[in-house]
């Protein structure tokens, strides 16, 4: 069966709605592994980072990373959950790449429950949880399939085995794939805030599971899901979700049953493939972990892990708001201080505006101008960029000028304004200056000026171009503008 | 000189003061390793120039009036489920022939730094999973006080070495009676300590909730010395306790003043007369020397067996998962990688592993977990409370160890349940997490050698030993 995206038509989709559920894997960035003293590490040597723990060795135990909770609880207090006692739980199945062939994971009593994603555009997304669980190490099968059991040969890493992992899993309360992709968007920016995770979707170091199902918009119940797993980028995700939503839709519409199954989707067809139904599903046997005892952190400690923590994604927001709320274009800013704070550049922001910089001015700056080199722009001295800002609000530098100075400021972060400033010959073309170069100008250009007198404001154009060429476009064409109208006026 | 062979305490004390080398006493367990290990099957590893190695460099420091530890020169045999970086360690199994542990288990290293001599590794039931010894894939071991029967199990390989004066110390594992029914059948003294008390990092999991390392040996004292060395709160088991403890040895040569002893009145329809008499006999010693002693009970006791039947093989199918063909052990080839899995499981695993595993698979299965995991659970949890009620009236329990003394060969292979039924005693104390030890009392009908058991609450184990140390005394004086 082929399937096209949009091969049905628009009245037959309508009567259907998709009902979404994602289960979110964020590689916790602790420096050990979850059980052991191994590096906690991406890229390295293949079975490097190694031990009999996390090898699960014959005799071996695990003992639970005290900072790998405290990761979890920093996430489950950003979703806004309740953090809650817990216990550890088996998964049993048989996979190579799992050192046990069980996985320790969290179950029906997990360190996080009950919370929520606020989405930029005020819709909710609830979590069901958000638990404690490790990674299994990373196979490279050799066959064409990429898949195991056609493959002659399969090389394992086991460095990955034992990472700390925390599974997000959300309500399903989704409904499409670009609030999927939105919500995952923000789910990462929330949780990357917390400093637990990096969220690196192409590292692996965060991945994405979804639940999809579709019901007819008059029916109650939820229609049968299908599981697409490791989805790595918010463009797989999407995709997969459509197809996933086209092919449900068809099914349905063709009278046929959709069977519950864990699907796969192939990134060069753009679709998804059966991996196994239901009936072929594990009994995972699910047992408490009887090598670890129960996780009970106290209030005292969650407490101090609040405190302690990095501001939350949403204060980090309501701080830079704050600072531009008087601005008249506020109402088209929210984006970029989205923006602003996702980049880390918030920080930089408020102790720049903290120097007496414009609030807007230098968020627009920051936003476009820096937004090219952030690395670079994280290490701006605040003081230097106030410093900027300010001259070119005070018309000292033009906004070309001030572009130009903050780009070669971008290039290297220690020299001065003042430096650039002399190093490129830049010349403050204050308001004397111009009406000299204005009052040439006039003479020369008679006609042009009379049209000027006589109302033809387009004209100011005219003299601005002529002005930017005397000065190889150092002036400020805004004091042009201003003094031609004093002229005209006065 | 066999006047060389004392209890161990007595040994270390003679290389200590320079009596007797460590050396000698080496040579001449080893004399008699080599005289008797290839009729009794006791050890399934053993390196006598290692060994003779660290028994010259300890006397070397003892001459050299360096400080050596508590345990310097002191030969010892370890179960071989009990990892050892110097020996094999295969669990009695054919999936982990010749496999090499990377690292030592921690009593091993609590062993070595006081200077003890791991001579060799200890015969086993496969896995740990057994009583009698029948179920190793090195062939069974034999009871020393009688070729015909078998040693108890499933620690039968180090209750036979130090019964056969193979070693004056032996480690062994208790999951629901493997010390204490083979001390039992082999006349020798066998403890399993407080669930916690003892690292169970590098011992190879049968069931992990309930499995706990203990010492083999011919006295309590000894006992309690050994113990003294391996107990202690260890980071690297999160089920470790980390409490301050008892010195065992300062629980020795007490009284009875005070003590208050039970019998468990649930356990008599399971006594046999010849059984039941040797424990009234305990029991009016114990009276008779200034204890008070009654009769407690313990409803729940009677589903102790159902119970571990069920919590035991499903943590068991879980922790021998691993042992998969991929990473170390046998691998037996196969299509593709579920078919190697099989072939490697189904060649490496005997039966008893294998009907174990099946019997936990299905425990925890979907739509039976409830009813068969999660009962055993309740009724563990009943169990429980009812020994801390009855602990509220008593200080310790005594009971017959076995329900028999030693059987033959193959008397009960072919029926796994009157197998199971060796350890109805000794399950109960596993399930509870609480210590236990078996001091030789009486023989049975046949002349060999029968247990009494004394069972007390957690992080009790010094009163244990206090009692059996007394228990000791008296059968000595007055039994004969």
């Amino acid at each position: 069966m082929t399937i096209q995206n949009n091969s049905t038509d628009d009245s037959e989709y309508s009567e259907y709605e998709p009902t979404i559920g994602l289960e979110v894997h964020c590689e916790l960035k602790t420096a050990t592994k979850l059980w052991c003293g191994c590096k906690n590490s991406f890229g390295e040597q293949p079975n490097t980072l190694i031990c009999p723990v996390c090898l699960g060795l014959p005799g071996s135990l695990p003992v639970l990373n005290k900072k790998a909770v405290e990761y979890a609880i920093r996430i489950g207090l950003a979703l806004n959950c309740t953090v809650q006692p817990s216990i550890f739980h088996r998964k049993n199945y048989f996979y190579p790449d799992m050192p046990k062939d069980f996985q320790i994971s969290q179950y029906d009593i997990p360190i996080n429950t009950d919370g929520y994603v606020l989405l930029t555009d005020g819709s909710k997304v609830g979590i069901v949880r958000a638990h404690i669980e490790e990674d299994t190490g990373k196979s490279t099968h050799f066959s064409s399939s990429g898949r195991i059991h056609e493959s002659t040969a399969t090389l394992i890493d086991y460095n990955r085995a034992g990472i700390p992992l925390v599974e997000i899993v959300s309500a399903p309360d989704i409904t499409s794939s670009e609030m999927a992709k939105s919500y995952v968007n923000e789910l990462r920016n929330i949780i990357v805030a917390t400093g637990a995770t990096d969220g690196k979707m192409e590292e692996g170091s965060l991945r994405v599971d979804a639940n999809v199902s579709v019901k007819k918009k008059d029916q109650i119940e939820l229609g049968t899901r299908c599981e697409i797993k490791n989805l790595n980028s918010l463009r797989s995700l999407g995709k997969a979700i459509d197809y996933e939503i086209d092919r449900q839709i068809q099914l349905l519409n063709s009278q046929k049953k959709v069977i519950q199954q864990t699907r796969h989707f192939n990134e060069d067809l753009n679709q998804t493939v059966t991996l196994r139904t239901k009936e072929e599903a594990e009994d995972y046997r699910y047992f408490p972990e009887p090598d670890l005892v129960s996780l009970n952190p106290t209030g005292e400690w969650i407490n101090e892990i609040k405190l302690n923590m990095p501001k939350l994604l949403i204060d980090r927001r309501q701080s830079v708001i704050e600072l531009i709320k008087d601005s008249k274009e506020m109402s088209q800013l929210i984006g970029t201080v989205n923006t602003l704070v996702d980049q880390q550049l918030d920080t930089l922001f408020i102790e720049t505006v903290g120097f007496g910089s414009d609030p807007t001015l230098t968020l627009k700056r920051l936003t476009n101008e820096a937004a090219n080199s952030i690395d670079a722009a994280k290490k701006l001295n605040s003081k230097e960029l106030a410093y900027l800002i300010n001259l070119e609000t005070s018309g000292k530098v033009s906004s070309t000028q001030s572009k130009a100075i903050l780009s070669n400021l971008l290039e290297n972060t220690s020299e001065t304004v003042d430096s650039i400033i002399s190093r490129l010959n830049i010349q403050s073309f204050g308001d004397k200056e111009i009406e000299q170069l204005l009052d040439n100008l006039i003479l020369e250009k008679q006609d042009e000026f009379k049209r000027f007198v006589d109302g033809d404001d387009k004209v100011i154009q005219f003299f601005i171009g002529q002005v930017m060429k005397l000065t190889k476009g150092q002036a400020n064409g805004k004091s042009v503008t201003q003094i031609l109208l004093k002229k005209r006026n006065g | 000189m066999s006047e060389f062979l004392y209890n161990a305490v007595d040994i270390i004390e003679n290389i200590k003061n320079q009596k007797v080398t460590s050396k000698q006493i080496v040579s001449k367990y080893f004399d008699n390793i080599e005289n008797k290990n290839k009729e009794l099957n006791s050890f399934i590893a053993l390196n006598k120039d290692l060994a003779l190695s660290k028994a010259n460099e300890i006397d070397e420091r003892i001459q050299k009036g360096k400080p050596v530890g508590k345990l310097a020169g002191l030969p010892i045999g370890i179960k071989d489920n009990i990892c050892t970086e110097d020996f094999e360690t295969t669990c009695g199994s054919k999936i982990l022939k010749n496999w090499h542990p990377p690292y030592n288990a921690t009593v091993i290293k609590r062993l070595t730094n006081e200077d003890a001599i791991i001579v060799g590794k200890t015969n086993l039931d496969e896995f740990a999973m057994g009583s009698s010894t029948e179920h190793s894939a090195f062939g069974p071991t034999k009871n020393p006080l009688d070729l015909t029967k078998v040693p108890g199990g499933s620690s039968g390989g180090s209750a036979c070495a130090v019964k056969a004066d193979l070693v004056p110390i032996a480690l062994g594992s208790d999951t629901g009676g493997s010390i204490r029914q083979p001390a039992s059948f082999c006349g020798i003294v066998g403890m399993k300590p407080t669930y916690g008390l003892v690292s169970r990092f590098g011992l190879i999991a049968f069931a992990s909730s309930l499995d706990q390392i203990g010492p083999f040996a011919n006295t309590v004292k000894d006992c309690a010395t050994i113990l003294d060395v391996i107990a202690g709160y260890d980071p690297a088991d999160s089920t470790s306790l980390d409490i301050k403890r008892d010195n065992f040895s300062d629980f020795l040569d007490r009284d009875l003043k005070g003590m208050k002893i039970g019998l468990i009145k649930e356990f008599n329809e399971y006594l046999d007369p010849e059984v039941s008499q040797n424990l009234n006999l305990a029991a009016d010693l114990f009276a008779n020397n200034g204890a008070a002693v009654s009769e407690i009970s313990l409803p729940h006791i009677k589903y102790s067996l159902s119970t571990y039947y069920l919590i035991a093989p499903a943590e068991a199918s879980s922790n021998l998962a691993r042992f998969d063909g991929v990473r170390y052990g046998l691998r037996v080839a196969g299509k593709n990688v579920d078919e190697m899995m099989i072939n490697t499981r189904t060649q490496g695993f005997g039966p008893e592993v294998k009907r174990r595993i099946m019997l936990g698979t299905y425990a925890l299965s979907s739509g039976y977990y409830d009813a068969y995991y999660g009962t055993s659970q309740k009724l563990r949890t009943a169990l429980i409370s009812d020994f801390k009620k009855a602990y509220e009236n008593v200080d310790v329990i005594i009971t017959p160890t076995t329900p028999t003394g030693a059987f033959k060969f193959g008397a009960k292979l072919e029926d796994p349940l009157q197998m199971y039924l060796s350890d109805i005693f000794t399950i109960p104390s596993n399930l509870a997490g609480h210590p236990a030890i078996s001091i030789p009392f009486g023989k049975d009908d046949e002349n060999m050698p029968l247990g009494i058991q004394i069972l007390s609450n957690a992080l009790d184990d010094s009163k244990v030993i206090q009692v059996a140390s007394i228990l000791e005394k008296l059968r000595d004086e007055n039994v004969t």
